[in-house]
């Protein structure tokens, strides 16, 4: 293999790992915002299906990609409306609210899509996202050619993961929802409304699960199938322990991921047995949970509802 | 309390104690989540087009339509059970089982492997050996999250359903590479004829599976309701604090009935393999695990009463296919109705709100 050769597969492995990450890291950080504001949503997987449905069948019928965006943001919104909803109002357990909510995503979209496509497996191709070249990327050697050519949603994650980081550590805002994570009690002392920030952080939440999965579904393939999101969900859970409840952790931990299961698809092609190597983020959650290696700090009141006294 | 319980001429007494045992509110939550799911699950059928009531007509005759239905959908039950009951062993020492379905499939790979060989023993010892193996790995697999949740304090609902994925990722392994039968699809090798299990009804796929299942609830339902070591494992569920302050260890409790989570799961794994498949084919769960969670959830993870809300579900199962082959309506609806169950199961106080109007 040749230098120029090398670089060139280095390049395309690392371009697809920003293409496997960006649904991982919108879905992470929108679960870092929840775990923050003390609501656990373990329904990421099913609000990145619908969403992905949402998005297939809104840009099937309107003919519009960025249409089918705003659906699939909008479908994962409202799952993780009703998932905090249930969990403030009704004190339903966060877990089995997630539980339900991703067989509940399961069975929808596959009616939906017999419904509508007549097809259990998959959709009729549906119209996708335009890759977008940014003239400035294309003098900047080996970075330009893994970040340029990719759909908006690429750039809109970068841009949610350094906007949520902004929100949770340099304003008020943040520190208002981070203090409910971590002691709820002395939030409502201090007259912060709880509720309130708490639907606001799950719903933004489920959103950005929404939309990663309209990713899936609108800037790769251009169709929906059946259980699409194939676990990606749970590795976003994943990343969001990883990255130690932190935007640019989640986001680290997403490429981390990313980068794995690019190398892997790139091994399996040669017969190698790659299922080791796609163990290693969910060993390496265990490992950082058991705090072998280094103690990851939870919010402390994640998954209990504050309860005025 | 025990001498009531156990003089024999005071049956009606028993049946009253048994009665009043008996949480009505928890049922009565579990069967007005099951109707709220069908009524909503209809509405969203209808708004798709479809019409619910041939829905159920045909969830119904495929459930119940004739004997070789009726097979099928214990055939679909069976599993579920496991399942269902790993989950609420697990509950019953307050914790969260979410890995049943990792637990079912090292428990069945473990078993198709041993029963792939014939070792020239008898039937039953054969069969007996292959589940007791099940047991083994599917209880070190729920035990391992047991442990790590009880030795470090991480939760164990995360780290069961990493040791899900793992165990997925494993048993892919061993029947892709090691353990795989000669040809294209990755399974194992065909279970020998000695450690099948007897098949129940000629043309089904029925097989003494489902007695073994009710054998094991009974056995479970037993150790939580007369023994010592289900008393402890419930205290620490209930209040661990309390449960401590008697000198119960929580932590060694929390891993024994992870452990034993695990082994149902695993047993349930092993059955599925002797009874349906007759090998470890990749992929042959659909999901076992996550609708032993459903199973559990429904019947507020009360051991005894697990049967019955499997059978709820195994009907859906069972019903679903019947479905999808009978009408354009697909059978995928079924797992709208069992998502929707869960989900009002989880907010018991919609019931309580609906309620308090009412008296109003």
């Amino acid at each position: 293999m040749t230098g120029a050769e090398l670089a060139a597969l280095i390049i395309s492995i690392l371009s697809s790992t920003v293409r496997i990450s960006t649904p991982l890291a919108l879905s992470s950080v929108g679960e870092v915002l929840s775990e923050r504001a003390g609501i656990v949503n373990l329904g990421l997987e099913g609000q990145i299906l619908m969403g992905a449905f949402a998005a297939a069948a809104a840009s099937y019928f309107s003919g519009s990609a960025y249409v089918g965006v705003l659906a699939g943001m909008l479908a994962g919104a409202l799952l993780g409306l009703i998932h905090v909803l249930f969990s403030l109002k009704f004190h339903a357990s966060q877990i089995v609210l997630g539980v339900a909510n991703n067989i509940f995503a399961l069975g929808f979209t596959t009616v939906g899509l017999v419904a509508i496509w007549s097809n259990r497996g998959k959709s009729d191709a549906v119209p996708g996202l335009p890759n977008i070249n940014i003239p400035f990327f294309n003098n900047i050697p080996i970075i330009g050619p893994i970040l340029n050519n990719h759909t908006l949603i690429v750039y809109l994650m970068l841009a949610f993961t350094v906007l949520s980081w902004l929100v949770l550590f340099r304003t008020n805002i943040g520190l208002r929802l981070r203090s409910i994570g971590e002691n709820p009690k002395a939030a409502a002392t201090v007259g912060i409304n709880i509720e309130r920030l708490q639907i606001w952080a799950v719903t933004i939440g489920g959103a950005m699960s929404g939309m990663a999965g309209s990713y899936l579904s609108l800037s790769d393939l251009n169709l929906f199938s059946r259980n699409m999101s194939a676990g990606r969900g749970f590795i976003a859970m994943a990343a969001t322990i990883l990255g130690n409840w932190n935007p640019f952790g989640a986001l680290g931990a997403s490429l981390i991921f990313g980068f794995l299961d690019a190398m892997q698809i790139r091994l399996q092609a040669t017969g190698f047995p790659t299922q080791f190597i796609q163990m290693i983020p969910y060993v390496l959650v265990i490992i950082l949970l058991a705090g072998v290696v280094r103690k990851v700090h939870a919010p402390a009141a994640a998954g209990k509802v504050y309860e005025r006294s | 309390m025990s001498t009531a319980e156990h003089s024999p001429s005071s049956w009606q007494h028993n049946l009253q104690l048994w009665l009043k045992n008996i949480n009505w509110r928890s049922l009565g939550s579990g069967v007005g989540a099951f109707l709220l799911s069908l009524l909503v699950g209809s509405l969203f059928l209808s708004l798709n087009g479809y019409n619910p009531f041939i829905a159920f007509r045909e969830i119904f005759t495929g459930a119940f339509g004739n004997k070789y239905a009726l097979a099928e959908m214990l055939v679909k039950t069976t599993p579920l059970i496991f399942t269902g009951l790993s989950v609420a062993v697990a509950a019953q020492a307050g914790l969260f089982n979410i890995g049943a379905e990792g637990q079912l499939l090292v428990g069945a790979l473990a078993a198709a492997q041993l029963a792939s060989f014939d070792l020239g023993l008898p039937a039953v010892i054969h069969v007996i050996l292959a589940l007791l193996a099940a047991a083994v790995c599917g209880g070190i697999w729920g035990g391992i999250a047991g442990f790590i949740k009880q030795r470090f304090g991480a939760h164990e609902v995360i780290v069961t359903i990493m040791m899900n994925y793992i165990a997925f990722l494993l048993t892919s392994y061993l029947v892709n590479y090691p353990w795989k039968a000669a040809g294209m699809v990755p399974q194992t090798n065909p279970v020998v004829a000695a450690a099948a299990l007897p098949n129940l009804l000629r043309g089904s796929q029925l097989t003494i599976g489902i007695f073994i299942a009710i054998a094991i609830v009974v056995v479970v339902a037993v150790l939580f309701k007369s023994t010592i070591l289900g008393y402890e494992m419930k205290a620490v569920g209930y209040n661990p604090q309390a449960g401590a302050t008697g000198g119960i260890s929580i932590a060694v409790m929390g891993a024994l009935s992870m452990v034993l989570a695990g082994a149902v799961a695993g047993i349930g794994g092993g059955v599925e393999i002797l009874g349906v498949h007759g090998r470890f084919i990749q992929g042959f769960s659909p999901g076992f695990g996550y609708d032993g969670v459903a199973v559990s959830v429904l019947v507020n993870s009360n051991p005894a009463l697990v049967p019955i809300s499997s059978v709820l579900f195994g009907i859906l199962r069972a019903g679903g296919a019947f479905l999808e082959r009978n009408t354009k309506i697909p059978g995928d609806f079924t797992t709208v109705i069992q998502g929707l169950v869960i989900f009002f199961m989880a907010a018991p106080r919609i019931f309580e709100a609906v309620l308090k109007r009412r008296s109003k």
